[in-house]
């Protein structure tokens, strides 16, 4: 581990949480509760012709049964996810028809079972295809970007070029599967709404629940101190939160609604599968002359959601002649959404593998070619990078790898029975911020509180900003309170786009210099009435220079692969990465490690199977959807460059909550390849891709 | 989950008595699989008589050399037996390569016999199955089927049984004894689970009512030269995509016997009889093996996603039994 910070930190919460003192959303107790199941769809497209709820209603404990003929009028969003009950017609299998609410969880998922509507059913579309007549161009994808861009003449370059690669690779649907569930307890006061609720920003939750009922900001509370995992899942509210406050609503007692694994797989989000048609053209010196990235991939009838999967092919390299591209099929599938760096991650698998295979075809070592294509600016936009240590991060994890000599024929190492191989990718992650609030706060006695409505999804938010608080005010973080995850605190953006440390601890950096200034006034002597800084970043945001801001790094895998069994395994996985400054490294080293082996997860196991008969995903369990067990970890190192990049906020942060899993992928492919010559476009890399008959 | 009575059998009589008195009831063992399907509701007893607290705890030595596990003995405790990893090494090898510890813990040797197929299609109510429903169809044949089965099965089901214990049994020759309405019964391993036909409902010869007491590993002179393999998705933690459990006796250079389960192929563990047959006599090298394979594999009828599998069931049966006759020699 290398880079200055404050080292070792651990989490804040830690010890509550090891000894069942953090409560989670679903944990926390409440009189007279009742209990709330959705009753899913059982059709992929059509409509509701009637609802016979009879026999659910007879079951002792059945408080109501709710469905779009009986629950109360919801005002439109812009999610039309969110507009649950409000109609007839469904959308995709799986879809939320239904809510039973009941005494007991147990009744009220027996009931849940009893609701039967018959539907008029309609001819459906499930199925994701590259020659789908019916693709798209969106507007923008996710979340302002540019839908397709181009510079130079790409045709032209690509057509003349010495040396070039045109490949497709695929990508399948993945679902986030954060360990605890979407979960609400809700409970109204009047006409105010209490939530406890799972989500990676209260702020956000709030203002979308006052909007759909109607209410007025301040007459909803959403409170998250802990959550277990969100990984993009969660950083939207979701339909557990509108149909818990409905529930609580219709029956006057507080409901809630824990949702099922099942039920992560349908109506929640997930990643886009991807089919990604990536050409390189390079001159005989591998030089790169053209690059395009064209996207397919798919959204929903009830809400767009076009991922940016071509983007850090923007800015990754330099050529003269370049294009992207996104098309988008709308499917009568559940909608897409985030999932740990949407867009970056499945693009930098197929850019990151095609550059390995160009690497290949222009005689060159991977690194060498990444580096021979460095560009000075960014190569679409012509702005300068605020910093950039991609070489850097490949020089480095080059050394600690032991990647110098490495003989890039594949398939010739041989340990017993195994076939051995290493590899390489890039990563990249946009450096984003948004504007956020923070109260900081002294009383003579006592110690210095920090208030802001930060999220803490397990990534250790809390003691990150006690650590930049503490820092500012020149005093041990002893001596700092933080509070978060309560929407009665300082507004603050959600935990996404690994932006909540830039965005919240700019606003807790600016309060606590506000406070220490005010304390200097007075002479270091608090008055009684105790002295309070009140910030907002919104106009320091709006006045920042205009740049290439991203964090970048380098990663690398070593694989065996069963020669029998195609089985691949990874005992070695190295990241060095160039994120700014590291706050704490006992989390960031967790945040790296953890996103490398969700890397893996997505490189050799995730996969969402959709039968397109049904149109739903039907491994919807974790004995079917499999992520990595401990057993397929091997010795995963990150490491971080010393990094000082003075145009990016007061503390000189990156974010490093995505970054970790954007190239992994590729690098473990390039390593598959490596060891057997065997080039997977698909993945994940299923030992049947890998099966080499014996003789 | 629909709701259900409890009741703990104070003895095998009476569990039997009252799981034969209503076809609406269950026994119940480490619950590890039964319980899993109650909350989906493709179970739906209404009567769960627990039996893992009966007095089939414990493994002993028969006077014929055989060894009679009871069946409410847990996983991990079998696999941990001193016995049985001295002389059928492939049994506990099996059992570690199942699930995980905390399940292993909880899951009884009866209770990992009967445990049911993990098709998607099997576990999701709201699908046609003709396992869960006979008649209804079989949506698997043409669609998420990468995992099951190429050997023995049928147009109406195309499931494969999860356990991997029972493959190694299944090599083993063990014999599953059962205390049913009418008295007890022997029933041998290699035929216990049925092959689905055209009744998929029937996992088992079992009839309602039936309680399995104890399973009998037969003495092996060579048990202690068997292994198991399993081929996975993941490192651990997931059911095989095939498996294998051999076992090898050569002498004089000459294949005396050899005993070959697959698992992750068939409705049932899959005896390979016609390979065992193909190698007595035999010279064993690489080659042999590999007909002996394609002997038994012949058989096979792979689907659209699943003809992978007829290539690593035989390069596990040439590696497993070429690493079984190194380890001999």
């Amino acid at each position: 581990m290398s880079g200055r910070g404050t080292n070792g930190l651990g989490r804040l919460e830690g010890r509550d949480k090891v000894t069942d003192n953090a409560p989670y959303a679903a944990e926390y107790p409440s009189d007279g509760v009742l209990y709330a199941m959705p009753v899913q769809a059982t059709i992929a497209k059509g409509t509701i012709v009637r609802v016979d709820a009879d026999a659910a209603r007879a079951l002792p404990g059945v408080v109501t049964v709710m469905t779009h003929a009986t629950a109360e009028p919801l005002a439109p969003t812009s999610d039309g996810e969110l507009a649950v009950l409000q109609s007839s017609a469904v959308a995709y299998r799986g879809q939320i028809v239904g809510l039973v609410v009941a005494e007991s969880l147990e009744v009220a998922r027996e009931a849940a079972g009893l609701v039967h509507f018959d539907y008029t059913e309609e001819p459906h579309a499930a199925e994701l295809r590259a020659d789908d007549p019916r693709l798209y161009k969106p507007d923008h994808v996710n979340p302002a970007f540019e839908t397709d861009t181009q510079l130079g003449d790409f045709d032209a370059a690509y057509a003349t070029a010495p040396v070039k690669i045109d490949h497709t690779y695929r990508t399948p649907a993945e679902h986030n599967n954060p360990m605890e569930p979407h979960a609400t307890l809700a409970t109204w006061t009047g006409d105010r709404l209490m939530l406890y609720d799972s989500n990676q920003g209260s702020t956000t939750v709030q203002l979308v629940v006052a909007e759909v009922f109607g209410l007025r900001p301040e007459q909803v509370r959403v409170i998250t101190r802990h959550v277990g995992g969100g990984f993009g899942q969660k950083g939207t509210p979701r339909p557990n939160v509108i149909l818990a406050s409905l529930a609580a609503r219709a029956t006057g007692r507080p409901v809630k609604l824990a949702i099922t694994r099942q039920q992560m797989f349908a109506f929640v989000g997930y990643r886009t599968p991807t089919i990604q048609r990536v050409r390189l053209a390079a001159d005989e010196s591998g030089r790169l002359s053209a690059i395009a990235h064209d996207v397919v991939e798919q959204t929903s009838t009830v809400r767009e959601f076009a991922e940016q999967t071509a983007i850090a092919t923007r800015h990754m390299y330099a050529a003269p002649n370049r294009r992207t591209t996104h098309r988008l099929a709308r499917l009568d599938v559940p909608t897409p959404s985030w999932m740990r760096a949407p867009g970056e991650c499945p693009g930098m698998y197929a850019l990151e593998s095609a550059m390995d295979e160009m690497a290949i075809a222009c005689g060159l070592d991977p690194i060498e070619f990444r580096i021979r294509n460095e560009p000075q600016m960014d190569p679409e936009e012509r702005i300068p990078f605020s910093s950039r240590n991609l070489v850097a991060c490949m020089k480095e994890g080059a050394g600690r790898f032991g990647w110098s000599g490495r003989d890039p024929r594949p398939g010739v190492r041989r340990d017993g029975r195994h076939l051995i191989g290493t590899g390489m990718a890039a990563s990249t992650y946009p450096v984003y911020r948004r504007p956020a609030s923070a109260v900081a706060r002294v009383e003579a006695e006592g110690p210095y509180r920090v208030l802001i409505n930060a999220t803490d999804i397990g990534t250790g938010t809390r003691t990150a900003l006690t650590i930049i608080a503490a820092e500012e005010l020149g005093v041990p973080h002893e001596n700092v309170q933080i509070e978060i995850g309560d929407s009665e605190l300082p507004q603050a953006p959600l935990a996404g786009g690994s932006s909540g440390t830039a965005s919240w601890g700019t606003a807790v950096a600016r309060a606590c210099q506000q406070l220490r200034a005010q304390i200097e006034e007075h002479d270091m002597a608090i008055p009684s009435a105790g002295l309070e800084a009140r910030v907002d970043t919104t106009e320091e945001l709006g006045s920042q220079a205009r740049m290439a801001r991203h964090a970048f790094g380098a990663q690398f895998a070593e694989v065996r692969v069963d020669m029998d069994s195609g089985e691949v395994r990874v005992p070695r996985l190295l990241g060095v990465f160039a994120a700014g400054r590291i706050i704490n490294s006992t989390t960031a080293r967790s945040q790296f490690i953890g996103a490398m082996i969700m890397g893996q997860s997505m490189a050799l196991y995730e996969e969402s199977v959709m039968d397109p008969r049904f149109g739903d995903y039907v491994n919807h369990d974790l004995a079917g959807y499999h992520v990595a067990a401990c057993a397929d970890v091997g010795h995963v190192e990150a490491h971080w460059l010393d990094e000082h990049d003075s145009n990016l906020n007061p503390m000189g942060t990156k974010g490093i909550g995505e970054i970790g899993i954007v190239g992994t992928a590729a690098a473990i492919g390039n390593a598959v390849y490596h060891a057997t010559g065997i080039r997977v476009r698909e993945l994940p890399i299923h030992l049947e891709k890998l099966l080499l008959v014996s003789a | 989950m629909k709701s259900f009575r409890y009741a703990d059998a104070p003895d095998a009589q009476t569990a039997v008595a009252e799981v034969a008195r209503s076809s609406d009831a269950k026994f119940l063992g480490g619950g590890t699989n039964l319980v899993d399907l109650m909350r989906l509701e493709v179970e739906t007893p209404t009567i769960l008589i627990d039996v893992s607290r009966l007095p089939y705890d414990r493994i002993e030595e028969l006077p014929d050399g055989s060894l009679r596990i009871g069946a409410a003995v847990r996983n991990s405790a079998l696999a941990a037996d001193r016995t049985v990893r001295q002389r059928y090494p492939v049994l506990a090898q099996a059992l570690l390569m199942g699930a995980s510890g905390q399940l292993r813990n909880m899951a009884t040797v009866g209770g990992n016999l009967l445990q049911r197929t993990r098709c998607v299609y099997f576990q999701d109510v709201t699908k046609p199955c003709n396992k869960r429903h006979p008649g209804t169809g079989c949506p698997a044949r043409e669609g998420d089927h990468r995992n099951l089965a190429i050997l023995g099965h049928s147009e109406a089901c195309i499931a494969t049984h999860p356990s991997d214990m029972a493959v190694a049994l299944a090599a083993l020759g063990a014999i599953v004894n059962v205390h049913g309405p009418g008295g007890e019964r022997r029933i041998p391993l290699v035929g216990f689970h049925r092959l689905p036909g055209d009744q998929p409902d029937r996992d088992t010869v079992l009839e309602h009512g039936d309680l399995i007491t104890s399973v009998e590993v037969p003495r092996l002179a060579f048990g202690a030269h068997s292994r198991y393999r399993k081929v996975r998705d993941r490192a651990s933690f997931a059911f095989a995509v095939v498996s294998i459990a051999a076992a090898l006796d050569i002498k004089n250079g000459i294949v005396r016997e050899a005993r070959i389960a697959f698992g992750g192929v068939a409705h049932a563990p899959w005896r390979a009889a016609r390979a065992e047959e193909a190698l007595q006599g035999a010279d064993p090298n690489e080659e042999v093996f590999g007909h002996a394979a394609d002997e038994e594999l012949a058989q096979a009828r792979p689907l659209r996603d699943n003809a992978f599998k007829v290539d690593l069931a035989r390069n596990l049966m040439v590696r497993t039994l070429s690493e079984l006759k190194e380890a001999a020699s």
